[in-house]
């Protein structure tokens, strides 16, 4: 029920929600949790693995229980009913265990930002107010982060502080703060984790709040990543529940929690109330509810109660039973919300109190969760009966509660850093409390995680199979794993395993915590980077044009290519037959920009490219191109292209597309770390080069109509040499480099010119019936002469022997990488896989890429498995040159298998195909040079 | 130049876009001009002033103007130098001309790289979304340059003011694109009603 003079909710509006088909209101400045208790709704949802009935247990986020499904205004699940602020038309329903995620695509952004500070606070409590002013005093970049609504903690308001309210002080400190602009305040904003160097990530919900207003501009939820200088973590504690029978019932919520209810929102959570403690700090619950209206029980764990304390109940007629402890609940019918506390007295007596809150004070376990997140050390402390910061660790502060200090004077002193810490009025003095971590009961009843469902008889089990240490009954019994990470649970999950075990809690220790603190959404971690920005999508200075000219795009690596140019009407495999039979019969022509280009300059230039190689690259003519091969220390291939020779002391590297970024840090390494003698730069020049290579045998006719000053008679200019030539004063290079077999020149400009370029290059070939073609029809022309794409047709595991290539291997350098690998036996073995060509011995079917090679079996069908492997395909295709599907393979000592039929296995069929050559088209070479 | 080939900017297909920014944001592509990689060992760094015309900046991270343009460190032994008066292929034989004997190098990387112009006074918190160095102006002012990643795209940042309100961004043409789109979903976050309607 709500109740006047109490709460910051703005009573003057009035929202509506629905809550499990059923509609509420409630005000701004509610939770969904304060919402339902104040429409006298308990009963949140059902526990997972029991089905009993569960309601709220704590204010915040360290609920263990009142898990929702949000349905309006966007599906989510498993959210705490505690922290989910009401806003108009919020739809929910409760939860046995499990939510449903969205089925409809989340439209809201999500984005992060960094940071740098010297100071980052963590809580925005007394303390960490004191904090983050201290240090923006001190001139610092600052910055104060809190995962609530609003500032200042724990203070209700009932506090004075320097004379005043405590809300005042708050206030006051938050505008001094607004007024340094080096400091950053963010509110609903939870540090979730620390790491290394200073560095912590935290998630604000940012415009959540704001309802159906919330700006569609605005990241719904935003992941900051700071890096600090030094860390306050001023985070406060947690109430300690206690362990008693049927401890799990709605009604039951920690004791500050229905405190904070009451001054947050004007929620008094039960009308009949029992307190049960060994705490100071329930007292001031038990008085502040009393002063509400409620009829208000103490039941005291320790002999006395403190002085201060029981003249206040007194004074308001609170009885208070000392030496006494709740065994035990019993449960209304319906929602099931506690109705009796079981109360045993000093002499024993058992007594049942009716109530309808039962607030529960164990005492507080500091919040150190970012502290232990960076591995510092946690310490027993015996008068807390729990465990705090136990090391200093360099650049952070435990300051306040979070250090185990629940005096509000101790926690401004620790905040003030230094500066003279406001005075706490009329504060009364903490009294040890007593450590109650359970009520003997029965075990089975008793819960310890209530999210778990997980109870004492659940570590009995635990220590009973051989548990000894904390970690182990986690992982055993599921304490700690639910949403809340054990908040509530997990100290108490310690003292009752060392109990159970008859060792000192000391002695046991506790789980580590671990990031997050409280769950993140994979959609904030995401952030932008999904749909269109998921990934960098790299375009070649073309692309505009392919787009026009209808190309289907196929991505290679992060680059988008053209893979063909499908005409009206056509489907891949009829356009790249096109492409094809164009580029053989005429000429074809491909953006080939995105092959990876590195400058090599300096007097070692040819000493590096020898070392790097496998074939010798120094005795290459300024002028010629060579194609090479590079290996691995292993002897295998990773990469290969052709090389030109610029000048005596200049080369420019052609990699793969794939290997250009790898390649360029291939040789980097090499250079920087084991030969820093050499006199050798590196540069790429992938982007500045556009390159088109022109091809087919009327190549020469559109490259001498385009460029003038060009002789490019063979003899002139023959094959694997470049020409540099100018077009309208551009410097153009042009190299006899051929993919295909075909005729063919490369256009190499400054890509500032290549739309230009490429544009004149198709004018000057409209009459020969120039052909765009794309990677599709380039693979095609290139597997029927036998050409290797490293990485389709290799794996890591293939050399250039296995390719084929052992001309590319020089016999005569005195080394090389990988050079030495090849004399290793397994390098000779003559059945190691080679490439060769497949040919389907029906001359119709594709077969697929991947494919298994296995030998022919006469009877039609598979011998059974192990069915020996002799290789696979790894290119396949349609030939518009040969008039029938070839495929490329690697096959056990398949060069000297030419000939052979060997069986593919496709599905339930068995393809039969040939062994050949992998030279298909023009083995001979005569169209090389048109 | 007496160009008649027509050059095509890269990001000629954005420019709409980049016009209907927020206030307090502005995003410009600019002209494309000649760069050189240049390579110099130490000990020789002084055999490039003559061409370069002023002397390599040595403090790690930083950039100098030069006549038509300026000078980026981008390792103890490598600068970026751009000229906008000067054709491409005369800058990189100039600098070749002085260092190579030196055994340094220059490469022209002219189309390499492209620059886009970030300003406003959005400007930093535009990047502080995809750029994890402190660009305060106290430690990333006027005359500092970083080789970093901006959201998912390696870039070079120039800052070229000391309030965090102009900067350059120098990006492989390839990922301009990208890099265009992830500015403009960047900067819905200020349109109208602007960040501060979170608060």
């Amino acid at each position: 029920m709500r109740v006047d003079g109490y709460g910051r909710i703005d009573r003057s509006r009035t929202l509506g929600f629905t809550f499990d088909g059923r509609s509420y209101t409630g005000h701004p400045g509610d939770t969904l949790a304060s919402a339902l208790l104040a429409n006298g709704v308990h009963r949140i949802g059902s526990s997972v693995t029991l089905g009993r009935p569960r309601g709220i247990s704590a204010a915040w986020s360290e609920d263990a229980t009142g898990l929702v499904q949000v349905e309006e205004p966007f599906p989510e699940p498993m959210l705490l009913a505690t922290t989910v602020e009401l806003v108009d038309g919020l739809v929910a329903r409760g939860l046995g265990g499990q939510g449903r995620l969205a089925e409809v695509a989340d439209t809201a952004r999500y984005d992060r930002m960094h940071h740098h500070v010297d100071t980052l606070v963590v809580g925005a409590g007394p303390a960490g107010l004191l904090a983050a002013r201290a240090a923006a005093r001190r001139g610092e970049r600052v910055a104060l982060l809190d995962d609530r609504p609003e500032p200042g903690g724990s203070l209700t308001g009932t506090e004075r502080i320097d004379g005043r309210p405590s809300r005042e002080f708050v206030a006051d400190v938050v505008a001094e703060l607004a007024t340094h602009p080096e400091v950053a305040h963010l509110q609903r904003t939870t540090a979730f984790g620390r790491y290394d160097d200073g560095f912590v990530l935290a998630l604000q919900h940012r415009t959540d709040h704001l309802g159906a207003d919330a700006p569609r501009t605005l990241s719904r939820q935003r992941v900051h990543r700071i890096r600090a200088g030094r860390t306050v973590i001023a985070t406060g504690a947690h109430e300690r529940p206690i362990v008693f029978a049927d401890n799990d019932r709605p009604g039951i919520l920690l004791a500050a929690s229905a405190r904070d209810l009451l001054h947050r929102y004007g929620v008094l959570a039960g009308r009949e109330v029992v307190v049960f403690t060994g705490d100071d700090a329930a007292y001031a619950a038990a008085v502040d509810l009393a002063d509400a209206g409620a009829a208000v029980t103490v039941v005291e764990a320790r002999p006395q109660a403190p002085a201060h304390w029981a003249g206040a109940a007194a004074d308001r007629g609170i009885p208070v039973l000392t030496g006494s402890l709740v065994a035990g609940t019993e449960g209304a019918p319906g929602d099931g919300r506690v109705s009796a506390a079981v109360v045993t007295g000093a002499d024993g007596a058992r007594t049942v109190l009716g109530c309808d809150l039962l607030a529960v004070s164990g005492g507080w376990n500091p919040t150190a969760h970012l502290f232990s997140h960076v591995r510092g050390t946690l310490a027993y402390d015996p008068a807390l009966g729990a465990f705090r910061p136990g090391e200093d660790l360099d650049g952070v502060a435990v300051v306040g509660a979070a250090n185990g200090t629940l005096d509000l004077a101790g926690c401004l002193r620790e905040g003030a850093s230094g500066e003279r810490p406001p005075s706490a009025d009329g504060e009364p003095e903490r009294t040890p409390g007593a450590i109650v971590w359970r009520v003997e009961g029965p075990h089975d009843r008793q819960f310890v995680d209530v999210q778990r469902d997980a109870t004492v008889a659940d570590i009995a089990r635990a220590v009973g199979a051989g548990m000894r240490s904390a970690e182990h009954v986690k992982r055993y019994t599921t304490i700690g794993t639910a949403h809340d990470q054990g908040k509530t649970s997990g100290v108490l999950a310690s003292a009752i395993t060392a109990e159970l075990l008859g060792v000192p809690i000391e002695d046991l220790g506790t789980t580590t915590f671990r990031p997050p603190y409280t769950p993140v959404a994979f959609a904030a971690l995401a952030g932008r980077e999904r749909g269109q920005l998921f990934d960098p999508v790299r375009t070649t200075a073309l692309h505009a044009w392919h787009v026009g000219a209808g190309a289907v795009f196929e991505d290679v690596g992060q680059w988008k290519r053209p893979r063909y140019y499908p005409r009206p009407g056509e489907d891949m495999e009829a356009a790249v037959l096109r492409e094809c039979a164009a580029v053989r019969d005429g000429v074809g022509i491909l953006d080939g920009s995105t092959l990876g280009k590195i400058d090599v300059q300096g007097r070692d230039a040819a000493v590096l490219l020898d070392r790097v190689y496998t074939n010798m690259m120094s005795n290459l003519a300024v002028g010629r191109v060579r194609y090479g091969v590079m290996c691995g220390p292993d002897g295998m291939v990773i990469d290969d292209g052709t090389v030109l020779r610029l000048a005596e002391d200049r080369f420019t590297v052609i990699t793969t597309t794939g290997g250009a970024a790898k390649i360029l840090d291939w040789l980097e390494e090499w250079v920087q770390t084991e030969w820093p003698d050499l006199r050798v730069h590196l540069a790429s020049v992938t982007e500045q080069w556009a390159v088109f290579p022109v091809v087919g045998p009327r190549s020469r006719h559109v490259i001498s109509r385009l460029f003038a000053d060009l002789d490019v008679s063979n003899d002139a200019f023959g094959f694997m040499c470049w020409r540099d030539t100018e077009l309208d004063g551009v410097p153009v290079r042009v190299a006899r480099i051929s993919f295909s077999g075909e005729l063919a020149y490369e256009v190499n400009v400054n890509a500032w010119y290549a739309p230009a370029v490429w544009e004149r290059l198709l004018a000057a070939g409209e009459k020969h019936g120039i052909t765009p073609y794309g990677t599709e029809t380039m693979h095609v022309l290139r597997a029927e002469k036998g050409y290797p794409i490293i990485g389709q047709d290799t794996d890591g595991t293939v050399t250039p022997h296995d390719l084929g290539m052992a001309w590319a291997v020089s016999k005569k350098k005195s080394d090389f990488i990988g050079k030495r690998s090849f004399s290793r036996a397994e390098n000779t073995d003559p059945l190691r896989k080679q490439l060769v060509g497949l040919l389907p011995t029906d001359a119709r079917t594709k077969i697929p890429e991947g494919s298994q090679v296995v030998e022919f079996c006469p009877d039609g069908a598979l011998p059974a498995p192990p069915v020996p492997m002799l290789g696979h395909v790894t290119s396949s295709y349609r030939s518009a040159a040969l008039g029938r599907p070839f495929a490329l393979a690697l096959v056990k000592g398949g060069r000297q298998r030419v000939g052979d039929v060997v069986h593919v296995p496709v599905g339930d069929a068995l393809v039969p195909a040939e062994i050949t050559s992998s030279v298909l088209v023009d083995p001979e070479g005569n169209r090389r040079d048109g | 130049m007496a160009d008649t080939l027509h050059r095509s900017p890269v990001l000629r297909h954005r420019e709409d876009a980049f016009a209907r920014l927020p206030e307090g944001l502005e995003i410009v592509a600019e002209p494309d001009v000649a760069l050189a990689d240049l390579r110099v060992p130490e000990g020789a760094v002084a055999s490039a002033t003559g061409v370069v015309g002023v002397a390599l900046p040595l403090e790690p991270n930083t950039w100098v103007a030069r006549p038509g343009g300026q000078v980026v460190w981008l390792g103890p032994d490598e600068w970026l130098v751009s000229d906008a008066d000067e054709r491409p292929e005369a800058l990189e034989a100039a600098l070749r001309a002085a260092v190579a004997p030196h055994d340094g190098a220059a490469v022209d990387v002219s189309a390499q790289r492209t620059a886009v112009r970030l300003r406003g006074r959005h400007a930093r918190a535009l990047l502080a979304t995809g750029c994890a160095l402190d660009l305060h102006p106290s430690v990333f002012g006027a005359g500092r340059s970083a080789q970093t990643t901006l959201g998912l795209v390696g870039v070079v940042l120039l800052a070229l003011d000391d309030r965090g309100e102009d900067y350059r961004i120098l990006v492989r043409p390839s990922f301009a694109g990208y890099l265009a789109d992830w500015l403009l979903d960047a900067a819905v976050e200020f349109e109208p009603p602007g960040p501060a309607a979170a608060l």
